[in-house]
């Protein structure tokens, strides 16, 4: 059994306000014996500010890059958005040689260089590939299988299909095999592969609400209990707004949004508290009593 | 919502007429030379990417079709000027569903830089940019925060290297844009 070890990048969003991520992610990787290593000098992925300066995107990845070829570990992110940056700058400096040899010039400037010797892996990755569906199911002791819940993966741990190269981003099964191997059902849904509509939100305040009223509104037609997500970003449209899309709206949704983590870390026995259920905006404690 | 479908009152405002003094037939060229957006010129109006565009279905003036079109008359001043660029989402669909692989979502990136290098940028990538050169990280992360962390059995937060974070503006201009833009 090889050794899995995985440098954490956490990003920006997650400890600005969805600490509950990670703590219940560390909570259900050490129980499945991967050890996480902590970054130490990283900055934001880049992703933001590819709107504005590609090229700064490109080298703040690339600084990202460079701090875990120095430690030589692959890395793992919580965040679809990091993922996406990250992985995406990865794969094209290490295959486009007039790329790498612009952004070495770049980082000359910092005294790095990107050499192309490792990996960026999402968490629902490393979970599904590197740990496998055995093993999680091994440390299952309490099997959900009271619960109908729905997935939400996000885009950009799916697209661009031919960049990301993991799951169909048509109908994507990951997040779906991993709901079920915690005995929970998952339910499928209409437009299950939509945007969340978040990264608009400082533009647009009010359309990605229309956007996630949507997707909640689909959720619940097919009855789900609560709707599981792998992405901070995301996570927080349908959590933390899901008061203020239902005031828009003059609906009820009150539909629980859990990281998958906190699902997983339920089904091996592990307690709300622990898992930071109480973080959560969308009240839990209904669901943690069906259990 | 279709394109068609809209009241008689946006309808007439929104009619455009298309000046050839408008056009400038090098900025295609000026795109396709941008990474991502080298394939401009293959789109052939087909409409797939507004008809599977999340944010077209709900906002009346984002059509990424429209933007591909408008790019490839020459309509610099226009997308330049134009508020809807920053409406994308970048959930890629328009790039996974395109029949001939434009990179729809990084010519509107393309677009957006450019209209950043003219001196126009959103107050909010204003803001991400700044947070990011004071503390390394997109978001004001407070005191608070921290403590919460530690609080909760969390490792600390690493500290970014700003001295790297500030270089990087530096060398790839960005310092130099948000000085532009701010004046």
């Amino acid at each position: 059994m090889p050794e899995l070890k995985y440098l954490v990048f956490l990003g920006c969003v997650i400890p600005y306000r969805v600490s509950s991520y990670e703590i219940s992610a560390r909570k259900v990787l050490d129980k499945l014996g991967v050890e996480l290593v902590e970054m130490a000098e990283f900055n934001c992925c880049g992703f933001p500010m590819d709107p504005i300066n590609h090229n700064l995107m490109l080298t703040l990845a690339a600084r990202n890059l460079c701090l875990a070829e120095q430690q030589n570990l692959d890395i793992m992110t919580l965040c679809n958005g990091c993922f996406s940056i990250l992985n995406e700058v990865n794969k094209e400096l290490k295959e486009d040689k007039k790329l790498r040899e612009k952004v070495n010039e770049y980082l000359k400037g910092i005294g790095m260089e990107f050499k192309g010797t490792i990996a960026v892996r999402h968490l629902i990755h490393v979970l599904a590939q590197d740990v496998g569906f055995g093993k999680i199911k091994d440390t299952v002791k309490k099997p959900l299988t009271s619960l109908r819940v729905a997935q939400h993966s996000g885009c950009h741990v799916l697209r661009p299909g031919k960049v990301v190269g993991f799951d169909d981003p048509e109908n994507p099964s990951t997040l779906k095999d991993l709901i079920a191997a915690t005995g929970a059902k998952c339910l499928d849904y209409m437009d299950e592969t939509e945007c969340c509509g978040n990264p608009i939100s400082a533009i647009n305040s009010e359309l990605p609400l229309e956007l996630a009223r949507e997707k909640l509104d689909h959720i619940r037609a097919v009855g789900a209990q609560a709707m599981i997500t792998v992405c901070p970003f995301c996570h927080m449209m349908y959590d933390l707004n899901q008061v203020r899309i239902e005031r828009k709206f003059n609906e009820k949704f009150r539909i629980p949004v859990l990281h998958y983590p906190q699902l997983l870390g339920l089904a091996m026995g592990m307690s709300p508290d622990e898992l930071a259920l109480k973080d959560l905006r969308v009240d839990a404690s209904e669901l943690v009593n069906l259990l | 919502m279709a394109e068609t479908e809209k009241t008689p009152e946006t309808k007439a405002s929104e009619k455009m007429v298309v000046k050839a003094s408008e056009m400038d037939p090098r900025f295609k060229y000026e795109i396709s030379k941008i990474p991502g957006a080298e394939k401009i010129m293959l789109c052939f109006q087909c409409g797939t990417c507004t008809a599977d565009c999340p944010i077209a279905r709900f906002d009346d003036f984002y059509r990424p079709r429209k933007l591909i079109r408008m790019t490839q008359l020459g309509l610099k001043d226009r997308l330049l000027s134009n508020d809807v660029i920053w409406l994308c989402s970048t959930c890629f669909t328009c790039i996974d569903h395109c029949p001939q692989d434009v990179g729809i979502a990084s010519i509107v990136r393309a677009l957006r830089n450019l209209t950043v290098e003219g001196g126009r940028m959103p107050l909010v990538y204003q803001e991400l940019a700044s947070n990011i050169l004071k503390t390394g990280y997109s978001y004001e992360i407070t005191e608070l925060r921290l403590k919460k962390r530690e609080e909760q059995g969390l490792p600390p937060l690493p500290k970014a290297n700003l001295e790297n974070v500030t270089k990087l503006f530096e060398i790839t201009g960005l310092s130099k844009m948000l000085e532009k833009v701010r004046t």
